[in-house]
């Protein structure tokens, strides 16, 4: 008999949204194989490669740490909330014309994380961007272009561009 | 052949945004371990956990009984696959060792190897089941070491495994007789090494190791199988290859191909280690047997321990020269460890390592060595990351010995075009030369490195390249777009290059070319995502359909400027009449004609290039060593490569510095810990430490561009060599730095600190 | 992972009844960040996860001048690096708690997870004895205070009993001229477990050492307080060769093990290195405080 269920009430991407699920799924199982969000990665499943990032109550985590019960009452940002019907963010738009992804699998991850840390800290140094952006793991651009990417958003967004 | 002259490209050259950018960007784009289909099951692998163990029996009964459990499949249940070798790309391939790979049969050879496989409902149930089934292993004693592995009284992994002498490469080889794990032996050999060595003044003998690598893609190994009641087998997953995946599965389970369809989703990362096929027999298996699509994907463990690192090497190099710093003979042995089947990158290694010299006197002994560790598989330059290693390591010494500066040293060396590598071959031209030069003149060179404990190492390296068989379509729209097909998976922003040279060729722009990766019943056959050849052996395709497109189009303008097609040319995007010039019409404004001069235009092709290209790159590296702790921070680093004409230059800078990352972290940090028993401890991305971008610095990057003169677009391989300098760039550096000579790689820490005190306690 | 109850508690009283009732098939949940990465390798089998978050003392962070600190077991890391006055009245602290994992990781993981779990490599375990941190706990039997140096008992264990839970960690106020100071050897900058940390403590007086704690990490079963090695500099200058033999008494203190993150050789030898750096450090701090 399958295990129990529970009812789960948060916001994601701005919206109301309940799932279904068990007390041993993550909230990236819960975002991609019940919500169908396939834009949060999974590339570790502990807590070691930041592809699974999203922002939760203002914090970016790595969703393979937390249950998918424990987001009750949370407000949760993925990179599928990211871009507006207005058009891409900043960001995102940075890291095409940077050549900034190369498989393209860790993106969503960098994305999420980068925008938190322009949202904290509009001017970043390229030291700092490296540091916050540690938890990010990149195999195929060796991160050159992801901080070019970082910094152009940031000029962007600061109106320097 | 037409090429068109390079200062007149307009697409080429230029950076476009690619066309599956907004996709990847948004979350959008389904990479192969996010597919999800209608009454999918999920299926997860019962892995071995010893090294090396006689199957006895397997019992699923349990398993079977939990619910929510659906079928549950076993080495037994395949078909015994034929026992040949075929090239792929740049390793061979062996069906039947490739089936006992993807799940043993009656021995477990390597902690990970794929005992059993189970479908169920979900994910957890499929891994509380794993738990529930019973094998019983007569546990041996594995071979965990190459030159171990070797000796006479070493346990055989395969029984009846015999020793093959290879002349070449790619060389079937004949069977020597002699029951061995050593499974193959090759030699290259050039001049007469011992008269080489006679005519030296200064001579380096040396011996280095290399540890067990992982590729560490982030997309995991993924595939969904539905093997439907028409027995038409369907695969969705990410691929370097999907001809050559299709190829083995026919083989494997000996279906036929025509109702094999792999569907190639997107690609997260590969480097090599998503050429052979894993998850996609049983997924397939378990498909038959329950009747419903079954998807498997592979946690992180399973991914460092169950698919195909890269070869741990035990290697011995001996070179000379004389006091004007000519090198006069090169002798290395290399025993690689090729995992649990032969085939290791050890041919590659001894064609790749000293090509980047011209030296006369040359003689590689080539060992490849059966041991109980995971099959290895290709990553990035196969072989040749380790076998350079050594090379650059020990021409630094000789260079120091004959008392010049090491760049110097190699520029005298350097391998020009006709110049013969060590297995005879003659060079063709390249940029090597201009790499070394233009790295002399940088900046970086001239720059003081400044501080004490600081240094700054060089190191040289060759990789060769592939061709491989592509096809493609092109459909043109009326509005003067045209949709373009091609069949190899995009793992770096290929489809933009590929759609670029159509654009180029038709005289539009790059948006205005929508590519789409096929699968394998809607496109002709393609090789593999692999070897530095996807843009170049496209380039062809693309070269072919838009001559024909071309040439039909200009037959449709004719007939509309009532005169013969001979009388129509193309250029610059123009179709004009040569006799009156007023008659021209642009590429759009042809297409929008097409239909009613004779109907709608598509045109396929499909072609087996030569010419591949070979990549020559020469890298620079400063580093700050802590004397106290060992530990090396990158202060500045570049990379000189020739890279042929580029197409998409940030996509072509990107292969360079992304490259240049993972054989940093190869250097020093990433390695296989085994436990003595053949265990590996640290099978997770915590303890295997690929770099982060807190420890690398900007990777510069200075890109010759030398063009391809066999290429209709100048295109040459740069995808893969980047990674192969690094590793006796640093040891180099190091050296400069702190005055010792690493030879073990990873060069960790704590080995360095050892270097150290044992330097000083020798000097006091 | 396999099938695990989830209970939401809210008090205290709750938890440790929650927990009682499963005894060792029962953990509390913080972060989460070390216990569910153990629950999927099957290094932990447990029943029931007792979630923290929502129990309001262990949510505080308290600070004054004078009482000193009180951190709430789930209190998360980045809320205690940033808190400015915090930050800047425990920087031995900062140093340690910025150190945990990633961004990501500091955005969940707890001081007090850290310390539960009890890793003989936890990062913020030896900046806590450092700043002679307490442990309050609180069970069915009533609460009881543990200094953190005797806390964990080995890998993995700690002196809380079936039913306890930690509630908070008290750090008291600094003395002044206090200095302290947490340094780890990794083989990368970041995302590595410690292959040896040290956490050191100072009171100066001009420039004698009048009160100093040398804590050490990944180099025994437990984290180490290196109690002689400490006293080894109290009434000493701070003197290159004094330090040295601080340093050196510390490495006597340690008996670490060769495995895949270092051998017992280079683990001992960066104790030398360790402590000396840290030391300095602290010493530069309890000048400037």
């Amino acid at each position: 008999m399958p295990a129990e269920k529970t009812h789960v009430r948060t916001t994601l991407n701005g919206e109301a949204t309940e799932y279904l699920c068990e007390a041993n799924q993550s909230l990236l199982e819960v975002l991609r194989d019940v919500l169908f969000l396939t834009g949060t990665k999974e590339g570790c499943n502990d807590g070691n490669c930041g592809a699974c990032t999203v922002n939760m109550d203002g914090r970016i985590v790595d969703s393979c740490l937390v249950l998918g019960v424990e987001a009750e009452g949370s407000d949760i940002l993925t990179i599928e909330g990211v871009a507006t019907p207005e058009g891409l963010h900043p960001i995102q738009q940075a890291f095409l014309e940077n050549a900034a992804l190369q498989c393209g699998i860790c993106t969503p991850g960098f994305i999420v994380a980068s925008k938190a840390l322009l949202e904290k800290e509009p001017n970043p140094s390229e030291a700092r961007i490296r540091h916050w952006l540690a938890g990010n793991l990149c195999r195929c651009t060796g991160y050159d272009k992801i901080v070019k990417a970082v910094v152009d958003a940031a000029n962007t967004m600061g109106g320097k561009k | 052949m037409t090429t068109v002259d390079k200062k007149n490209y307009k697409v080429i050259g230029t950076t476009p945004i690619r066309h599956d950018g907004a996709d990847k960007v948004t979350g959008r784009a389904i990479y192969g371990i996010d597919y999800h289909t209608t009454g999918m099951l999920w299926g997860k692998i019962l892995r071995s956990p010893h090294a090396h163990a006689k199957i006895k029996s397997i019992d699923a009964s349990k398993a079977l009984a939990l619910p929510g459990v659906h079928a549950v499949v076993t080495g037994k249940d395949m078909a015994v696959a034929a026992d040949i070798e075929v090239e792929a790309g740049e390793t061979s391939l062996n069906y039947m060792h490739l089936s006992d790979n993807v799940m043993a049969r009656d021995k477990a050879l390597y902690k990970g190897h794929a005992v059993a496989a189970v479908a169920a409902d979900t994910q957890h149930i499929a891994e509380e089941a794993l738990a529930l089934i019973d094998v019983d292993y007569e546990v041996l004693t594995p071979v965990l070491n190459g030159r171990e592995g070797m000796k006479a009284d070493a346990p055989m992994i395969h029984p009846d495994q015999t020793t093959k002498i290879m002349a070449f490469r790619f060389d079937p080889g004949t069977d020597s007789g002699e029951k061995s794990n050593v499974a193959g032996r090759s030699q290259l050999k050039l001049g007469d090494i011992d008269a080489g060595f006679k005519e030296a003044d200064f001579i380096v003998e040396r011996e280095y190791t290399t540890s067990w690598v992982h590729q560490g893609y982030i997309e995991a190994q993924n595939a969904t199988a539905h093997w439907n009641n028409d027995d038409n087998i369907t695969v969705w997953n990410s691929s370097q290859g999907t001809f050559n995946q299709r190829q083995l599965m026919a083989e494997i389970l000996k279906h036929p191909v025509s109702q094999i369809k792999m569907v190639p989703l997107e690609i997260g990362g590969g480097f090599g280690g998503k050429i052979p096929v894993y998850l996609e027999v049983p997924a397939a298996m378990l498909s038959k047997k329950t009747g419903h699509p079954v998807k498997m994907t592979m946690s992180r463990t399973e991914v460092f321990e169950g698919t195909g690192p890269a070869s741990a090497a035990q290697m011995k190099a001996k070179v000379g020269a004389t006091k004007d710093g000519r090198i006069t003979a090169a002798y290395a042995e290399l025993v690689f460890e090729a995992g649990a089947f032969p085939g290791s990158a050890v041919g590659a290694g001894a064609q790749g390592m000293f090509t980047a010299y011209n030296i006369e006197n040359v003689l590689i002994d080539g060992y490849d060595v059966v041991v109980n560790k995971p099959k290895s598989a290709a990553y990035r330059s196969p072989g040749t990351p380790q076998a350079c290693f050594p090379a650059e390591a020990i021409i630094d010494e000789l260079a120091e010995l004959v008392g010049m500066d090491p760049l110097d040293f190699r520029i005298k060396n350097a391998a020009k075009e006709g110049d013969r590598r060590a297995d005879g071959v003659q060079h063709p031209e390249m940029g090597n030369l201009e790499c070394m030069e233009a790295l002399k003149a940088s900046d970086h060179c001239k720059s003081d490195i400044g501080g004490p404990n600081r240094g700054r190492g060089v190191a040289s390296g060759y990789w060769g390249n592939a061709g491989m068989p592509a096809s493609c379509s092109i459909a043109i729209n009326g509005d003067g777009t045209v949709s373009l097909a091609e069949g190899s998976p995009d793992i770096g922003g290929s489809r933009t290059s590929i759609a670029m040279m159509c654009a180029e060729a038709f005289g539009i722009a790059a948006e205005d070319v929508h590519p789409s990766v096929k699968d394998t019943d809607s496109i002709g056959y393609n090789g593999l995502t692999a070897g530095s050849s996807t843009t170049l052996r496209n380039g062809w395709a693309v070269f072919e359909v838009t001559n024909q497109a071309i040439e039909l189009i200009k037959a449709r303008a004719a007939r509309l400027w009532e005169t013969e097609p001979e009388n129509v040319d193309f250029a610059d995007g123009v179709f004009f009449s040569k006799a009156e010039k007023e008659l021209k019409l642009t590429f759009k404004e042809m297409a929008g004609k097409l239909m009613e001069t004779g109907g709608p235009i598509s045109v396929a092709a499909s072609v087996a290039p030569r010419g591949a290209g070979p990549s020559f790159t020469t890298h620079m590296v400063d580093v700050e060593v802590d004397p106290e702790t060992g530990k090396v921070d990158i202060l500045r680093y570049t990379a000189a490569q020739d890279v042929g004409t580029m197409i998409h230059p940030d996509y072509v800078e990107g292969q360079v510095q992304g490259g240049t990352a993972q054989g940093i972290g190869w250097a020093l940090n990433e390695e296989y810990f085994f436990d003595d028993k053949g265990q590996m401890l640290n099978s997770s991305y915590l303890d295997y430490r690929v770099p982060t971008m807190l420890d690398l610095p900007k990777l510069d990057t200075i890109l010759v561009e030398h063009a391809n003169p066999d290429h209709p677009f100048g295109v040459r391989g740069v995808a893969e060599i980047s990674v192969v300098p690094p590793l006796g760039a640093l040891a180099n550096a190091i050296y400069a730095a702190v005055g010792v000579r690493m030879r073990d790689l990873p060069m960790a820490p704590h080995k360095i600190v050892k270097a150290i005190q044992e330097k000083n306690g020798k000097t006091k | 992972m396999r099938p695990i109850e989830y209970v939401a508690a809210k008090t205290v009283q709750e938890a440790v009844t929650s927990l009682a009732e499963k005894g060792d098939a029962a953990r509390p949940l913080a972060g989460g960040t070390d216990i569910i990465v153990q629950l999927r390798g099957g290094r932990r089998q447990i029943d029931r996860l007792v979630d923290m978050k929502a129990i309001p003392e262990l949510n505080e962070l308290t600070y004054n001048a004078s009482s000193g600190l009180r951190i709430g077991a789930a209190v998360p890391c980045y809320r205690i690096y940033g808190d400015a006055e915090v930050a800047s009245a425990y920087p031995g602290l900062i140093d340690a708690a910025s150190l945990v994992g990633g961004i990501q990781i500091q955005g969940r993981s707890s001081i007090g997870g850290n310390l539960c779990n009890a890793a003989p490599s936890g990062d913020t375990i030896p900046a806590l004895i450092a700043y002679s941190a307490v442990a309050e706990i609180t069970g069915p039997g009533g609460s009881r205070e543990v200094p953190v140096e005797e806390f964990c008992t080995a890998p993995g264990r700690t002196v809380i009993q079936s039913g306890e839970i930690l509630v908070a960690i008290r750090v008291p106020a600094p003395a002044a001229h206090f200095g302290a100071c947490y340094i780890r050897f990794i083989p990368r900058n970041e995302m590595d477990i410690a292959v040896v940390g040290v956490g050191a403590s100072v009171v100066m007086d001009g420039n004698t050492v009048t009160a100093c704690r040398i804590a050490l990490a990944s180099v025994a079963p437990t984290p180490v307080y290196a109690a002689a090695a400490g006293a080894a500099l109290v009434g000493k200058e701070a003197t290159e060769e004094n330090i040295k033999a601080a340093s050196e008494a510390a490495q006597a203190a340690a008996t670490p093990i060769s495995d895949m993150r270092g051998t017992a050789e280079y683990r001992t030898h960066l104790i030398g290195v360790l402590t000396r750096r840290t030391l300095q450090s602290a010493i530069q701090r309890a000048k400037e405080a």
